[in-house]
């Protein structure tokens, strides 16, 4: 103990308080953000002299064809996400049912529809008039298939139904990670199963599954991409007619991607606004 | 006196352990119990028991005038359906260990959200009954503060008015001070002796030997599973029969 302190300072060395102090310098930040500069510069150098006519860009960013597509794309996503929310939230109480039929049967929906590729469910709606000529509900119904199921139809079933599987799988467990004193407290007040399941439970459990069904709207806005295969005349369906025409692939399809980044930021910015809606009982906020 | 509660043979068993051993219990209007006894001696499941929080194995508590969870026919017990059991559970109101406050709702919104949802008030009256409970728990200033806000003391003094906002006949109490600081204990014990005190039936689970000795018309203690001693607090405090009994309490007394 004697001995380390003769080596370092000893008391009588100490310097007076107040002394300046020198952060340390981190050089190989500054590296690491030139080096990221520089590639990004590169990138952007590439991209405004590579083959790319960017005034036919511009001139259909803004098109007829092109803007009533992306209202189609925003039409087929908000339904499709409607549809798979209210799956989601149907088949996610059916998943933790008491009996077991209905337990079983949103397990089998899960397995099917989250099973299968989102690609191969739209091809099948689309074409379900193979199998059912008819669509006939004795006394309501009784129309041709095919004029039913137009692209749209198909493409909400098959987007929406897909999603409600994934999100079955969030509202189960959004309702299983809800406080089960919170349930008890419902009973003792007299609160039937219903009430507590409206008032007490999905409202709680909306918060907790927020994130995902922001993830989902996101991820929908660019699904419904899927459903030009179908001749759906959604924003890339459009895109590409015009581009077998003139053949402007590459700019056509740049004026798609800026579209749907568009759209993706300001399903982000919304979800930012929901989220703080949900959660200020969880915050400082009074 | 008259009799509010009465448990006949109450039996409850988890994964083949018994809980509780048969437990015959009588409760008068304006009496105050306290249930003492251990960890693991079935205080808490006895009262989950009363109010049907959890279904008893065999027997049942019979609470002003009705049998809980049950009708009776013929020579059995029909189990009741759902919206007459909650009906049922309306009349008994319960406080837990650990609060449960709905987070979702604000401490008005807790305390308004039985009366109108189950009682059919509107929201201005229950609100302005809400108010009042909240005043008489001194909450009345926190009304629209959300509970991740409060204290322990003061979420389970909103539990205390959102259970009364329903007119209850009885007052369950389930180790109403356990999960609290020592120091937030104090202020959830005063509003229970002043319940007690305004004459309100009341059943209540706890450690606080202090609170059974002043508060407490009659002192029950569990001991795995069964009644080992019950009488006026005092006696059962100062002069338990049991060995048991006084093992246990001169280790929480110690």
């Amino acid at each position: 103990m004697a001995a380390e302190t003769k080596q370092g300072l000893s008391p009588q060395d100490l310097p007076p308080p107040g002394l300046a102090v020198r952060r340390l310098v981190h050089p190989w930040r500054w590296v690491a953000g030139a080096v990221v500069i520089a590639v990004l510069a590169l990138l952007v150098r590439a991209f405004a002299k590579g083959q790319i006519r960017w005034p036919i860009v511009g001139e259909f960013l803004a098109a007829d064809v092109i803007v009533k597509g992306f209202g189609w794309t925003l039409l087929l996503t908000f339904a499709a996400l409607a549809l798979g929310i209210l799956l989601g939230f149907v088949f996610g109480v059916m998943r933790l049912s008491a009996n077991p039929v209905l337990r079983f049967a949103a397990w089998l929906y899960v397995w099917i529809f989250r099973g299968t590729p989102v690609l191969l469910q739209l091809l099948i709606w689309f074409n379900i008039a193979l199998v059912f000529p008819r669509l006939y509900i004795p006394g309501l119904v009784d129309v041709k298939m095919v004029e039913v199921m137009t692209p749209l139809v198909a493409a909400v079933l098959g987007l929406g139904m897909n999603e409600g599987s994934y999100l079955t799988e969030a509202v189960r467990g959004g309702i299983l990670s809800v406080d089960r004193g919170q349930v008890e407290a419902a009973h003792t007040l007299g609160m039937t199963p219903g009430q507590t399941m409206r008032r007490i439970m999905l409202p709680q459990t909306m918060r907790l599954i927020l994130p995902v069904l922001g993830n989902s709207a996101v991820g929908m806005l660019k699904f419904t991409s899927l459903a030009a295969t179908i001749a759906m005349p959604e924003m890339l369906n459009a895109a590409q007619r015009i581009y077998f025409i003139n053949g402007a692939v590459i700019e056509l399809l740049f004026v798609c991607a800026i579209w749907y980044l568009a759209g993706t930021t300001l399903l982000s910015i919304g979800q930012y606004y929901l989220e703080r809606h949900f959660g200020r009982s969880a915050g400082g906020r009074a | 006196m008259t009799v509010a509660v009465r448990t006949v043979g109450v039996r409850k068993a988890f994964s083949g352990h018994e809980v509780l051993k048969g437990i015959d219990l009588e409760v008068s209007y304006g009496e105050v119990l306290c249930i003492l006894g251990p960890s693991g001696s079935g205080k808490s499941t006895l009262l989950r028991c009363i109010n049907h929080l959890e279904m008893p194995d065999s027997g049942y508590a019979w609470v002003d005038g009705q049998i809980i969870g049950y009708e009776l026919r013929g020579k059995a017990l029909h189990e009741l359906p759902v919206r007459r059991l909650r009906a049922q559970q309306s009349q008994l109101g319960m406080v837990f260990q650990h609060f449960n406050l709905f987070a979702h709702r604000t401490v008005i919104g807790n305390v308004i959200e039985g009366p109108m949802l189950v009682r059919g008030q509107t929201r201005e009256a229950a609100t302005k009954r809400g108010m009042e409970l909240l005043d008489m728990v001194g909450m009345a200033a926190k009304a629209e503060a959300w509970p991740s806000q409060l204290s322990g003391g003061q979420k389970q003094r909103v539990a205390i008015a959102r259970a009364l906002a329903m007119e209850p006949r009885v007052m369950l109490f389930d180790e109403p001070t356990s999960a609290l600081d020592p120091e937030l204990v104090g202020e959830v014990l005063e509003v229970m002796k002043r319940l007690a005190a305004a004459g309100t039936t009341m059943i209540v689970v706890t450690h606080e030997i202090g609170f059974a000795r002043e508060v407490a018309d009659r002192v029950v203690v569990m001991i795995d599973g069964e009644i080992r001693e019950a009488g006026p607090a005092a006696q059962v405090l100062a002069n338990p029969s049991d060995p048991r009994v006084r093992t246990f309490l001169g280790r929480v007394l110690a």
